[in-house]
C-alpha cells in the first residue's frame, strides 16, 4: 500500500500539468493500476506464499478510495516532493490502522501473536479457546467499529478535531 | 443447470459479498441511511456488475488470453468498470435525475467500488464459463443489493435510537454490520460445489 501510494502521487503529481481537468479520474486509474499490476508481479515472485494469502485483495488495492482520494485532493494540485512525502504518510496512517485491527483479532481469535513467521508466539498457554468470532468477518466489523468508538473516545479527550 | 442455482444461491446467501468477503464496504457504509437511495444504488451496481462481468469475461478470453496480454488485466477491467459507470451516470442524469441527486458522489464512486473489479477478477480466476461468469455476477451484485436494503432498514430505526456519543455514526454502522454478517454466518456451510 505505502509502495502503490507513494509511486502513484510521485507519478501523478509529475503530471499534473498535462493530465486535462475531464478525464483525470480515469487517467489516476489507470496510473495506479499500473503500479499494482507490477507489485503484484513482484509480490507474486519474491513472496509467493503472502501473495496467495492475500488472493483477489492485491489487485484490489487499484480501488482502494485511499489511492485514489489522495491522487485527487493531493497529489493532483501538489509538487512532487510534498506528494511523496503524503504518500508515505497516508501509507503509513493505513498500515497502522492494520496493523492495529490485525493485532487485536489475532490475539483473541486465535491466541497467536505474528503466527507463521519466525517470531511466532504463543500466548496464554495450550488450554485457551480463543474467541474463533474475532478470525470471522462478523468480528472485523465489530472490532472496527468498536476502534472507531475508542479512537473517538480518545480524540474527544485530547480535544483532537 | 444444477452449477447455475448453486452459484445463485451461494452469492447471495452463504458467501455474501459485502458481508463474507468484505467487497463493496464504501458505498455499503455511506448509501445505507435511506431506504429509497439504498434500492436506486442496489439496482445501479446489480446493472453495472452485471454488464461489467460479461465485458471483461469477453475481453478476458477473447482479446487479451489470445495476444498474451494477460499482465494488462488489471488496467483493461478497471477501464471497462469506468467506462460502463460513466454510462450508467448518464443515463440516470436523464432517466432520474432525482435518484442522480440522492446518490450523489457515490455514483461515479461505483467504479471504485471493490465489488464491481472484485466480480469481474474472480469469474475469470475460478474459471467460469460465459453464463456461470454472468450468473456469478448477478448473483454477486444481488447479494449486495439485499445486504444494503437490509442494512438502511437497519439504519432508519437506528436514527430514532439512543446511540452512546462515542459509538456514534460509523462505529454503531460496523458494529450493525458485524452482528448482521453474524446472522448470515448462519448459511455458512450450507452449499458448495
Amino acid at each position: 500500500m505505502i509502495a502503490v501510494l507513494t509511486c502513484s502521487n510521485v507519478v501523478i503529481s509529475s503530471l499534473r500539468r498535462f493530465i486535462p481537468e475531464q478525464v483525470r479520474i480515469p487517467c489516476y486509474i489507470v496510473i495506479i493500476a499500473t503500479f499494482v499490476t507490477i507489485i503484484e508481479m513482484v509480490l507474486q515472485a519474491f513472496v509467493p506464499a503472502l501473495y496467495d494469502a492475500l488472493g483477489v485483495f492485491v489487485p484490489l488495492i487499484v480501488v482502494n478510495c485511499i489511492i485514489l482520494g489522495r491522487a485527487e485532493a493531493f497529489a493532483g494540485k501538489q509538487p512532487v516532493l510534498r506528494s511523496l512525502f503524503d504518500g508515505i504518510g497516508s501509507g503509513l496512517g493505513f498500515t497502522l490502522g492494520l496493523l492495529l485491527l490485525s493485532l487485536v483479532r489475532e490475539v483473541f481469535g486465535s491466541g497467536t501473536l505474528l503466527a507463521e513467521t519466525n517470531f511466532a508466539v504463543q500466548l496464554f498457554g495450550a488450554n485457551f479457546e480463543p474467541m474463533r468470532i474475532f478470525a470471522q468477518p462478523a468480528g472485523a466489523f465489530i472490532v472496527l467499529g468498536l476502534l472507531l468508538a475508542l479512537t473517538n473516545i480518545v480524540f474527544k479527550r485530547l480535544q483532537i478535531d | 443447470m444444477e452449477k447455475l442455482i448453486s452459484i445463485l444461491f451461494i452469492y447471495i446467501l452463504v458467501d455474501n459479498f459485502v458481508l463474507q468477503r468484505f467487497f463493496g464496504i464504501c458505498p455499503f457504509l455511506g448509501v445505507s441511511r435511506k431506504m429509497e437511495t439504498a434500492m436506486g444504488m442496489g439496482m445501479a451496481v446489480v446493472f453495472v456488475i452485471t454488464l461489467s462481468t460479461l465485458v471483461t469475461w469477453l475481453v478476458h478470453y477473447y482479446i487479451l488470453v489470445p495476444l498474451r496480454l494477460e499482465f494488462l488485466q488489471l488496467v483493461t477491467f478497471i477501464l471497462v468498470i469506468a467506462g460502463l459507470v460513466q454510462l450508467v451516470e448518464t443515463f440516470l442524469r436523464k432517466a432520474s435525475p432525482t435518484l442522480y441527486q440522492g446518490l450523489g458522489i457515490y455514483l461515479p464512486l461505483i467504479t471504485t467500488n471493490c465489488a464491481v473489479l472484485a466480480v469481474a477478477l474472480l469469474a475469470v480466476r475460478q474459471d467460469f464459463t460465459l453464463l456461470e461468469s454472468v450468473v456469478f455476477g448477478i448473483a454477486a451484485s444481488l447479494g449486495f443489493w439485499m445486504a444494503l436494503v437490509i442494512m438502511s432498514g437497519i439504519r432508519e430505526r437506528l436514527d430514532l435510537a439512543k446511540v452512546p456519543a462515542a459509538l456514534q455514526g460509523t462505529a454503531i454502522t460496523l458494529i450493525t454490520a458485524g452482528i448482521l454478517s453474524l446472522a448470515f454466518m448462519g448459511f455458512r456451510g450450507m452449499l458448495t460445489f
